[in-house]
């Protein structure tokens, strides 16, 4: 892992890998949503709305996703100091907080026709709109504590503790009487026909590359922020 | 009476979220680091 430390190192690996992540994602996604959009059979009991799920489920798994990179990037930052931990972190965000918001509308708009309502206040939707404040909170921190010039640890606490509610979130539907189904698919399980599995899979590999080409896409640009401030600095002070 | 409601529009109203948050979201990020890596390169020549 600290091979990567380096910034230099990183940013020869990011530049090839930035465009080669999102060319990559946006074919996977594109094909799987056209595909679930126009062959994809409809539900016995969703009828045409299952095909909603080829987009809220991979923004739902990546909302998580998102928190939890963040999480692994700040212990790393915290323990080992490892010095693109951070930028990692906060890169993560604003994809992970997008996610969130595509899961949370797309949800409500799927549970319009199927569950009768455009939201509940049950375990499942409230512990994911806590992830979305979590997200706005964690970027506003990390943009206080950039401008300030503050400790980075800050955010980097902020989310480890903010990671408890992704164990809430995932069992929110075993531990409360919801509206929301069970989970479908566990480790090495699933309850969903091959018919909608195999799009709805492609679909969250390809968003999960998307995922990947922003996080690299928002170092890259973080990390040239810092090395121009760094510049400038120097060369006000040599003047 | 129970109102009609044609799931498509549902459909169609998901997927125009979901496609213009992704494109959106990877468009911004793009151009944010193109204009960063511009920035840096211009203050290295300076």
């Amino acid at each position: 892992m600290h091979i990567f430390a380096n910034p230099k190192r990183f940013l020869s690996l990011a530049t090839w890998l930035t465009p080669m992540c999102l060319v990559i994602g946006l074919v996977m996604a594109g094909g799987a949503l056209a595909y679930g959009l126009l062959y994809a059979p409809a539900d016995r009991l969703m009828g045409e709305t299952v095909r909603i799920l080829y987009i809220h489920v991979p923004a739902a798994w990546l909302g998580m996703g998102g928190w939890t990179t963040i999480a692994v990037a700040s212990i790393v930052e915290l323990v080992w100091r490892h010095p693109l931990a951070t930028i990692a972190a906060r890169a993560a965000a604003v994809p992970g907080a997008v996610f969130t918001a595509i899961c949370l509308i797309t949800g409500s708009i799927w549970g319009r026709p199927t569950w009768g309502t455009w939201w509940v206040w049950d375990g499942r939707l409230t512990s994911m709109l806590i992830l979305l404040f979590l997200y706005f909170g964690y970027i506003a921190l990390a943009g206080a504590v950039n401008r300030e010039g503050a400790s980075s640890r800050i955010p980097a606490i902020f989310g480890i503790v903010g990671a408890i509610n992704i164990p809430i979130i995932n069992r929110s539907v075993v531990w409360w009487n919801s509206l929301h189904q069970p989970p479908s698919i566990t480790l090495g399980k699933s309850a969903i026909d091959p018919a909608f599995l195999w799009p709805l899979l492609i679909a969250a590999v390809g968003f999960s590359f998307i995922f990947g080409g922003v996080v690299l896409a928002r170092m890259r640009m973080i990390l040239a922020d810092i090395q121009t401030e760094a510049r400038l600095r120097r060369k006000a002070l040599a003047a | 009476m129970r109102e009609a409601l044609d799931q498509w529009h549902f459909v169609a109203a998901a997927y125009a979220v979901g496609i213009i948050g992704t494109l959106g979201m990877v468009g911004w990020s793009w151009i944010s680091m193109r204009r960063a890596e511009k920035r840096r390169e211009k203050a290295r020549r300076k």
